[in-house]
């Protein structure tokens, strides 16, 4: 088999693509800023930099010690941004979106949680109200509220004025209880404690009552390449463009196929003496560098620009490349066997690679995916593409975790290859 | 040269072409005519390798067109019907890619290259991209582009459409130039007037099937005599041959 016209197919593809100034922006230049703002969002707060607070609000309607304690704690949160509007003004600021829960206090809330606290009467309830589309932040701020509930109610409970007159309170009831005497004791014994403790003279702030706490801190690792090397948001973030615009430009040359067809040109190319396998071998030939050149563009940009590093195996990185490139002319022949107009596919096409994309946990992680949907992007080409790019550059993971993905694609290409093959309409009228 | 014989494709329950049969000379130029829809197109794609018979055979010089790869298609030039040409790329970078398909290349290549644009009048818009081209200019680097790598039969469907006289009247000045060269060349039109200035022999196609093979003089011949007599012009012997219902 001659290589004349193969090679004439390709470098015919290759200067179509070069004049072709919109495929040219929309493969390099494109990508990289969308990758760059991305990584900008996602690559978390640098060392310097204050990180992101939540919106909230709290309406104070009980104004016990307690209330106070907790209106107290939430604004000193780092985590929180708190206003203290009125309960109309919260409802109104959820509803416009301004902030995204707000919690009220209702009277009554710290005398019926210190009687709560101890078991002894119903829990009262705090008033919630929040941003249905901004439940991520909801969640957070209850573990926040959480902590800082506790803490106030304890505190009161162990070292407040409510607490020493709920025990006041408490004593002489004991006796009419029903319970069994050496229960009783005990009860008593702990009161009367529990009054002694109250009665020790103040020893300044360190003796004073700080009620309860979280009882431990965390020590957090980020598990990267190596204990020196940061998490590189963007190294993900030009995966997962990367990848997406790979997929872009192979389905464009499967639509130029179906426009060459449509415009009699593919009638010429099957008058000449070549092979079918030499005219797709050709195309996907070109797809595929098409491809590797769109990733390598932005990976380069990343490095130059963004400091992204390899810090896994550069055979790797090379492996995972080229095996996604392939499954992307594989899936370019498959537009160009499957689609019957330029137009209708194209809309099709954009469909099918923006769904493949995010499902590969290129825009968002896949953890807020449910769990049928994290697993059936198993089968998505997309999400091995970038697990396998993510393996070799931030996580610095060895060759070993490039064989999974590459192999993995390379079966996608395969199918998409033999699908194409297979449903291609080789006859011109 | 080229031999069709009792070619037949359906598509579907359509019958596209029936027991088509016709041979072409070297030197000779066979007018294809019929109405739309009649099989002139299927024809030229069966005997171009894009459809494959379901009955019958294409042979060139006595050879049986079979495989996509045979190099009897290196004998045969295509020239389609519609503009088949890359309009971002220059006349030079279409040829050659062209021209590589039939395994040219180098100094061959170049030289082609140059003979063809100089027989379609295009020699000094070598290096303009194709979408600078009027449709005459498109049309006559058609014509060059089926023409690169030399072939002794040329298949034009229809290749004079949408263009104004002075091209059609180039490209009928390249067709008999070509004709002098010992070309045979099977050409489709709807325009009367071509075939009577260029054609040598005549196959009408209707509904699939040839239902007259003669020189111009031969059908007119006929015609008239069935007519009672008088002179008859092509279009007359068309309408006599296949009605006067409108064919859409």
């Amino acid at each position: 088999m001659s290589l004349t016209p193969l090679i004439a197919m390709v470098r015919k593809d290759l200067q179509l693509f070069f004049s072709d100034r919109r495929a040219v922006i929309m493969s390099f230049a494109v990508p990289i800023a969308i990758a760059s703002f991305f990584g900008s969002i996602f690559s978390g707060p640098s060392r310097n930099s204050e990180p992101a607070r939540i919106s909230a609000a709290i309406v104070d309607r009980d104004g016990s010690a307690i209330s106070k304690g907790i209106v107290a704690g939430v604004q000193g949160d780092r985590n929180l941004r708190v206003s203290t509007p009125t309960v109309d003004e919260a409802r109104d600021q959820v509803r416009r979106g301004r902030v995204s829960v707000a919690v009220v206090i209702p009277p009554g809330f710290g005398e019926a949680a210190g009687r709560a606290f101890f078991g002894d009467g119903e829990r009262p309830p705090l008033d919630v109200l929040f941003d249905p589309s901004r439940n991520v932040e909801v969640a957070m701020v209850r573990g926040i509220l959480t902590e800082h509930v506790m803490q106030a109610v304890s505190r009161e409970m162990f070292g407040g004025e409510q607490g020493r007159a709920l025990v006041a309170q408490a004593l002489p009831q004991i006796e009419s209880a029903a319970m069994p005497d050496d229960q009783k004791r005990a009860l008593v014994d702990m009161l009367k404690s529990v009054q002694n403790f109250y009665k020790r003279e103040p020893g300044g702030q360190a003796n004073a009552p700080r009620g309860i706490t979280m009882p431990y801190t965390v020590r957090e690792e980020a598990m990267t390449a190596g204990s020196n090397v940061a998490y590189n948001g963007y190294a993900h973030s030009f995966a997962g463009m990367g990848i997406q615009f790979l997929l872009f430009a192979a389905a464009n040359l499967g639509i130029e196929i179906l426009l060459e067809r449509q415009r009699g040109l593919w009638k010429r190319l099957r008058s000449a003496p070549v092979s079918r396998l030499t005219l797709l071998g050709g195309k996907a030939a070109s797809m595929t560098i098409i491809a590797l050149m769109t990733l390598f563009v932005s990976f380069a940009f990343a490095m130059i620009v963004f400091g992204v590093r390899i810090h896994g195996s550069i055979a790797g990185f090379f492996a995972v490349s080229i095996a996604c490139a392939m499954m992307a002319a594989g899936f370019g022949l498959l537009i160009a066997a499957l689609g019957r107009t330029p137009a209708a596919t194209r809309g099709v096409t954009t469909l099918a690679v923006l769904m493949m994309v995010m499902l590969g946990g290129a825009w968002v992680p896949t953890f807020v995916f449910p769990a049928w949907l994290q697993q059936a992007a198993v089968v998505v080409p997309a999400r091995w593409a970038v697990d396998g790019l993510d393996a070799m550059t931030w996580r610095g993971i060895g060759i070993g975790g490039a064989v999974g993905p590459t192999l993995a694609l390379l079966g996608f290409a395969i199918v998409f290859w033999t699908i194409a093959v297979t449903r291609f309409r080789w006859e011109e009228t | 040269m080229l031999t069709a014989t009792h070619l037949r494709k359906t598509f579907g329950s359509l019958v596209a072409v029936d027991d088509v049969t016709f041979t072409l000379e070297r030197g000779q130029l066979v007018g294809l005519l019929g109405p739309n829809g009649a099989g002139k197109t299927t024809t030229v794609s069966m005997i171009s390798g894009l459809l494959t018979p379901d009955r019958g055979e294409v042979a060139v010089g006595g050879e049986r067109l079979v495989r996509d790869t045979d190099p009897a298609k290196r004998r045969i030039g295509l020239v389609p019907q519609d503009l088949a040409l890359y309009d971002e790329l220059t006349a030079r970078d279409n040829l050659r890619f062209f021209g590589a398909l039939f395994n040219l290349a180098g100094r061959a290549l170049d030289d082609a290259i140059a003979s063809t644009l100089a027989l379609v009048g295009l020699a000094d818009r070598v290096g303009d991209r194709v979408k600078t081209f009027s449709g005459g200019m498109k049309r006559r680097l058609n014509l060059a582009a089926g023409l690169l790598h030399d072939p002794d039969i040329l298949l034009l469907d229809e290749p004079t459409v949408g263009v104004d006289p002075q091209s059609r009247n180039a490209i009928f000045d390249n067709l008999e130039e070509l004709k002098r060269r010992g070309k045979a060349l099977l050409y489709t039109t709807h325009y009367m007037e071509e075939a009577e200035r260029l054609a040598d022999r005549i196959v009408v196609i209707d509904h699939g099937k040839v239902i007259a093979n003669d020189t111009l003089g031969g059908l007119q011949s006929s015609v008239a005599a069935a007519a009672g007599g008088g002179r008859v012009n092509l279009e007359t012997v068309f309408l006599t041959l296949t009605g006067r219902s409108l064919r859409d």
